[in-house]
């Protein structure tokens, strides 16, 4: 073992553990959610995974986009595979440890090299849109200056790591064509094959340095990737599996049930229920932080990957009110992010989901069509924390708009949300 | 044709059992112009005779517009006032004239005791028809243009897209779709306790939105399956002053003129 290859292995453990402590960190904060048992139904929920995320059926909902993702999710986890070789190679020194797979294994290389040229043109067409043609949905208010480095930051990196998969199979290619020494004859290179031409005209000296300082490059780039990975909006390509498959299954219409109402308003009608001890903790209704939240609801926040459709969707965005249900994903994912920091810290935390990050004003727009819900190809439910905030601010700290407290007063009195009188309610049978 | 509306009270007296709850809801019972929609239904069961009845003067609120509120507390002190009464009834099936208080008497109420068949008017409408019971040809909208704009609390939150849709085409209306239709369909702006308070702050109202929406396609009617939906298209067509060339109609209504009811 060479000494590149040791400081090739101190790199890879390093990045997984880094990696590992990243992971660590957000699990827990996933965990300061209330806990929701969703053991359930494990058939049901494989084979919307399947649909939804594996098969991707909500993307291509909108046809450019949905298509260009799939190149570039087929691209992504297919050709990790080749990493695989790219690892062992660097740790054992070798070079294309699986060409004795032969003609199968040129087959594979070729098929990456498609693979790759499909990811390199969608991340262009995607770095396109967002800056050039400027598609709204990507500029819209909660689109600040770190969403949007971030979504380009990935694209490019993206980018760069298909540029040097093909610097390294074009100088490859014309190393093994000059029967240079470890350049061992295997693969195919379909794409490359035509760009290796730009090589062939320096010294085998000079192409070595250029394919070791790509290799580098590009491995050195994929271990930075999996440690950006968690820190940004990227993260859903982890996530959104176990995201979907954790998805409601129940109608978008129906609403949870809060038990913690029931046991009182059962108290309230059968005076021989039994109430809870005295020295019970105190219930809070509705979701004033994260930690009121579900695990469900934190892993959507960090499962959201900001593209914006449920947005683009909202009737109260659409009309220019300040309500963006993306906003509301991204709120809770950095809220949680502070105050699991806090936590660590052991700093005091005055701040709160509600109020601080999320204004009444955004929660009150809302018109409860689960539109946002139906947009995310990855069955986000950005309602259920709206209305959970909402509970809040009603049972809590009785911070209704006035006309929805009138409502409320009507509803109560009259068993109607407007000012008639429960004696009238058949009148309309003898109108003519 | 004289409405025959007995009430559940009335049909335990006289020891009859209905086969189905109409349950009317708030806007059915008091807005003037979804009152026109719970007679159209009516008429409709009344035709195909349906032995239904209603609850009258012991019917609540649901605790829809307060649950969408968060107010959860008044829901449910709604919710089991109106179990007791429907299982004293030992009901067993219920009609709905509104989605929402369909979606929160479907969904809602079973957590808290309250489990029933329901059904929303259209879903009744189809069965009807397609059971012979009802028979619908042409009539007064024969050839009309007809677009359908989904309530939300019908589609996206219950999955039932097909049942107004395969009921207007038994009209031999032409019935075309706005761009954002079925699972896809813009809300009119009132669900989620809208319709009870005033918009927040922006920069369109939801309902011009939508009506600007319908009203592209040139309708003759444009035809919804909610009382709430109804008051909201009906503002934004005047908002475009159309008024006079195109009609906001439930569905039920459209059955109900088409055969003269």
């Amino acid at each position: 073992m060479g000494i590149s290859n040791i400081i090739f292995l101190l790199l890879f453990v390093g990045a997984f553990t880094l990696f590992a402590l990243k992971i660590k960190t957000i699990v827990r904060n996933i965990r300061l959610g209330r806990d929701q048992n969703l053991n359930d139904n494990f058939a049901e929920r494989l084979k919307v995974m399947s649909m939804v995320a594996i098969g991707q059926s909500k993307m291509v909902v909108r046809p450019v986009s949905g298509i260009m993702h799939i190149l570039i999710y087929i691209g992504f986890v297919i050709m990790n595979i080749e990493l695989l070789e790219i690892v062992i190679d660097g740790i054992a020194g070798t070079h294309r440890v699986f060409a004795f797979l032969g003609g199968f294994y040129d087959f594979v290389i070729g098929s990456f090299e498609f693979l790759g040229l499909g990811v390199l043109l969608a991340c262009i067409v995607f770095l396109i849109r967002r800056n050039i043609l400027k598609l709204k949905r990507f500029w819209s208010a909660e689109m600040t200056s770190w969403p949007r480095s971030d979504a380009n930051l990935i694209l490019t990196i993206e980018i760069l790591l298909m540029t040097a998969f093909f610097t390294m199979n074009a100088t490859d290619q014309v190393l093994q064509s000059r029967g240079v020494e470890h350049y061992i004859q295997a693969g195919a290179y379909p794409i490359s094959h035509y760009y290796s031409a730009l090589f062939t005209g320096l010294s085998s000296e000079t192409l070595i340095m250029i394919e070791r300082s790509i290799w580098w490059f590009h491995i050195c780039g994929i271990l930075f990737f999996l440690n950006y990975v968690p820190y940004s909006k990227h993260f859903h390509i982890l996530l959104a599996f176990p995201n979907v498959f954790y998805s409601n299954l129940n109608a978008k219409g129906k609403f949870s049930n809060m038990e913690s109402v029931t046991n009182e308003v059962k108290l309230m009608f059968d005076p021989s229920a039994t109430p809870p001890p005295a020295d019970a903790a105190p219930v809070k209704f509705g979701a004033k932080d994260v930690n009121d939240l579900s695990w469900v609801q934190l892993m959507n926040a960090y499962s959201c990957t900001e593209c914006g459709r449920c947005t683009s969707n909202c009737p109260a965005n659409i009309t220019g009110k300040k309500l963006s249900p993306r906003k509301i994903m991204m709120d809770t994912r950095d809220r949680l992010e502070e105050y699991g920091k806090n936590l660590d810290k052991n700093t005091p935390d005055t701040k709160s989901l509600l109020h601080d990050y999320i204004t009444p004003e955004e929660l009150w727009a809302c018109t409860s069509c689960n539109a946002c819900v139906e947009a995310c190809p990855i069955n986000i439910d950005p309602l259920s924390i709206i209305i959970d905030l909402r509970r809040n601010l009603v049972m809590e700290e009785s911070n209704a708009p006035a006309a929805l407290a009138g409502m409320f007063t009507n509803v109560e009195n009259n068993g109607a949300p407007w000012q008639f009188g429960q004696a009238d309610r058949m009148n309309w049978a003898n109108e003519a | 044709m004289e409405m025959k509306v007995p009430t559940m009270a009335e049909c335990i007296a006289n020891g009859e059992v209905p086969e189905i709850l109409f349950w009317v809801g708030c806007s059915g019972s008091f807005d003037d112009r979804a009152k026109k929609i719970t007679k159209a239904i009516v008429k409709i069961l009344n035709k195909a005779e349906v032995k239904f009845a209603v609850l009258g003067t012991e019917e609540s609120c649901t605790g829809d517009p307060a649950k969408r509120a968060g107010n959860e507390f008044l829901f449910q002190m709604q919710a089991f006032t109106n179990i007791q009464v429907l299982n004293g009834y030992e009901v067993k099936k219920i009609v709905t004239g509104c989605p929402h208080c369909f979606n929160t008497l479907k969904n809602e109420y079973p957590d808290l005791g309250g489990n029933y068949e329901v059904i929303h008017h259209t879903q009744l409408i189809q069965q009807l028809i397609d059971s012979g019971k009802l028979k619908v040809e042409g009539g007064s909208f024969k050839g009309k243009k007809i677009t359908f704009h989904d309530p939300c609390y019908l589609g996206r939150a219950n999955n039932e897209y097909e049942a107004p849709r395969s009921v207007i085409e038994k009209l031999d209306s032409e019935l075309t779709e706005m761009k954002r239709s079925r699972a896809n369909g813009l809300c009119c702006g009132a669900g989620g306790a809208q319709m009870f308070k005033e918009a927040e702050h922006g920069d369109k109202e939801v309902n011009v939105e939508r009506a600007e929406e319908a009203l592209a396609l040139n309708p003759n009617v444009i035809a919804t399956g909610c009382p709430f939906c109804m008051t909201m298209m009906t503002d934004g067509v005047k908002y475009f002053n159309k008024e006079a060339e195109v009609k906001v109609y439930d569905v039920a209504e459209l059955i109900a003129n088409a055969q003269d009811l």
